[in-house]
């Protein structure tokens, strides 16, 4: 297994998983996967979510009010697996959870589970040596942040420390929605590109097809994540899965042909 | 309160910032340039005369230090034992320590050309200590406080408006120090370009707790040569509450090399052992990544961070300075803890035996010593710091004392 994006651009999709429940976090996730998404990201619940803003904040309580863990998380991902075996899955969670469960034990139940890759929001590159070695003993695909404040030196360590993709944030800010996609993140990309051949996704702030759109004229791939956490605040679980595709078909992105797909083994 | 057992992972030390395993920069990416420009002009300033010069200044001339060491006789023959003297950092202008900390971070902002001031504040000292600050330099200041603590420390909500600071109430989690914390960094990563965060207590992310208890530590640069003269040697012990713990690091830090001298912090018994019950990180707690820095943290065994309750909202958070993590570890600090109710009947104490009123949140080392004091020989010396005064706690004071009587 490995990253792959089926389209130009690909589509990545962030949940809170375990908002509203566990159960229809798995019908949520098929039906994205089966409505186009390359890659989903299983967002762990943590209760001091500070890169995030209110949408994910609201959907992380959800999910801890009935006590959803990182372990819970796990559990999901092995059944995506397989259920879906092309499907890039990447765990998506603050430090705590991790650290708390335990490095190793985290990276040996993520590669047993069939998990690709891990995003951990704080956790930078010059204190994740210990990080990076267990991930590459679990052949587990660390990915970074790049944000538009990073100097080349830093983009270019952010670069040469990811696998799968490089994660590139369109903006300064937390987590949410904007009616357009930032103007410095054209330029961001540009700069990641000189360090990686890696796919490079954009996320923070996109909502909408036009914004697909625009970032698929210089990403590769765009991370739709409060926009659909929205759509499942505002549906009963019943109707979530079904309001989550139909959001992801209406983006309008193509299939790439056979043989083109984007990725980069690890 | 049984001990939780650490996991074995530990974060690996590649960069500064480190005290033993504790510490490190543990933030989004968006805030590493910031940082990292934050580390460099401080370290530029501690090097520049003109810089170190206008702190002191302005430490003597507005803020009012040297503080007292002040010798509490009656407080001392009351317990029957060992000596016990006062550091009077309630004495400052603005009421508590803190103001040692603004007027350095705001010489720093200044000379870094920031004009918009953030700051997260619990018991609303260090809040009002910034507004005061912004005020003196004419900076924009926006102050982050859980709406909890609003209403509990509502004087100085009024003091911080007075003072020209926009005080933004913060309605999530428990609604105290720990959610205005996640609510000023989400500020910082969005105004990163034009916005100085400045942190309140030895917390966060690297240079953050090296910094601010740099800024302290004239607390024990006086105090250690204030005992000398006053007694000719050194107390037996240091005790300051730890909340976040930049008084108890200031109070310590000089003290460190004295092997003979304890260092004893005192965090919230609060109202019981159980989970949310009170904020005694190192009896509840077990290493963790909180809010920017790896330290001992309440949570739960899927680390998920704790609820947790203190009478005094400058102690009602669920982590600890990192450099208390590595004294704690190293056994060099003891920590202990008092109650709610301790630390109420401590507040009276002080107040009728020498006309001092603590606040809360000093008033848990007033505890302490009050519990100390009595099993140490008279020839014993205890060095105690009044971190703030109470004004601010009147509210409290009038409905808790009612509650139990006194």
């Amino acid at each position: 297994m490995s990253i792959q994006f089926r389209h130009k651009p690909g589509i990545v999709v962030y949940l809170t998983i375990g908002d509203p429940d566990l159960a229809t976090s798995k019908q949520i996730a098929l039906a994205a996967i089966d409505a186009g998404a390359d890659v989903l990201e299983l967002g762990v619940p943590f209760s001091d979510p500070l890169a995030d803003g209110p949408v994910i904040q609201r959907a992380s309580e959800r999910a801890l009010l009935h006590g959803t863990r990182l372990t819970d998380v796990l559990a999901l991902a092995r059944e995506l697996r397989a259920e879906r075996p092309q499907t890039g899955l990447v765990i998506f969670s603050y430090l705590n959870p991790i650290l708390r469960l335990g490095l190793e034990k985290f990276c040996a139940l993520a590669q047993e589970a069939g998990v690709d890759g891990v995003l951990v929001t704080d956790l930078i590159v010059e204190e994740a040596e210990e990080y990076r070695d267990a991930m590459r003993r679990h052949k587990l695909q660390p990915i970074f942040l790049a944000a538009p404040t990073s100097p080349d030196a830093r983009l270019e360590q952010i670069a040469k420390a990811s696998e799968g993709f490089v994660y590139a944030i369109s903006r300064t800010g937390i987590t949410g929605t904007q009616s357009q996609v930032a103007d410095g993140a054209q330029q961001l990309v540009e700069r990641i590109r000189r360090y990686t051949k890696l796919p490079i996704a954009l996320g923070f702030g996109i909502s909408s097809a036009a914004h697909v759109a625009a970032v698929g004229a210089f990403a590769d791939a765009a991370v739709i994540g409060s926009a659909i956490v929205a759509i499942i605040e505002k549906s009963t679980p019943a109707e979530a899965p079904t309001a989550v595709a139909a959001f992801l078909s209406g983006l309008g992105v193509a299939p790439v042909a056979t043989g083109e797909t984007l990725a980069i083994p690890s | 309160m049984s001990k939780v057992t650490a996991t074995e992972s530990k974060p690996s030390s590649a960069i500064a910032g480190r005290f033993g395993a504790y510490g490190g920069r543990y933030v989004p990416e968006t805030l590493m340039a910031a940082l990292e420009e934050l580390e460099s002009a401080y370290a530029a300033a501690q090097a520049d005369p003109a810089f170190t010069s206008e702190l002191a200044y302005l430490l003597h001339h507005y803020a009012g230090r040297p503080t007292p060491l002040y010798h509490a006789a009656r407080l001392t023959e009351f317990l029957g034992g060992a000596k016990i003297y006062l550091k009077r950092e309630d004495l400052l202008h603005t009421g508590a320590h803190k103001i040692n900390n603004c007027i350095g971070q705001g010489l720093l902002a200044r000379r870094m050309g920031k004009r918009r001031i953030i700051a997260e504040t619990g018991a609303g000292q260090h809040g009002v200590a910034t507004a005061t600050v912004c005020a003196l330099f004419g900076m924009e200041c926006v102050i982050y406080m859980g709406e909890e603590d609003m209403r509990r420390q509502e004087l100085n909500v009024y003091r911080m408006r007075l003072l020209g600071a926009e005080v933004r109430g913060v309605s999530s989690g428990s609604a105290t120090l720990k959610d205005a914390i996640n609510e000023a960094m989400r500020d910082w990563v969005t105004n990163v370009r034009n916005t100085y965060f400045c942190m309140g207590s030895v917390l966060g992310a690297h240079p953050y707790p090296t910094m601010v208890r740099d800024f302290q530590k004239v607390i024990s640069l006086e105090a250690h040569a204030q005992i000398l003269e006053a007694e000719g040697r050194l107390p037996s012990a240091i005790i300051a509450c730890v909340g976040g713990g930049s008084n108890a690091m200031g109070a310590f830090f000089e003290f460190i090399p004295d092997k003979n001298v304890r260092l004893i912090g005192v965090e919230a018994g609060g109202r019981g052992t159980g989970s949310g019950e009170h904020a005694a990180r190192f009896q509840g707690g077990s290493p963790g990544v909180l809010q920017g820095t790896y330290s001992y943290v309440l949570q739960d065994d899927a680390g998920q961070v704790s609820l947790t309750h203190s009478v005094s909202a400058g102690l009602d958070y669920a982590s600890v300075g990192p450099e208390h993590a590595a004294l704690h570890d190293s056994g060099r600090a003891e920590y202990v803890s008092a109650s709610d109710a301790e630390a109420l009947h401590a507040t009276v104490t002080l107040a009728r035996m020498e006309g001092i009123l603590p606040a809360l949140e000093s008033a848990h080392a007033v505890a302490e010593a009050m519990r100390l004091a009595p099993k140490l020989q008279r020839s014993d010396i205890l060095l105690v710091n009044i971190s703030g005064r109470g004004d601010k706690d009147m509210g409290i004071l009038a409905r808790e004392l009612k509650l139990q009587g006194a």
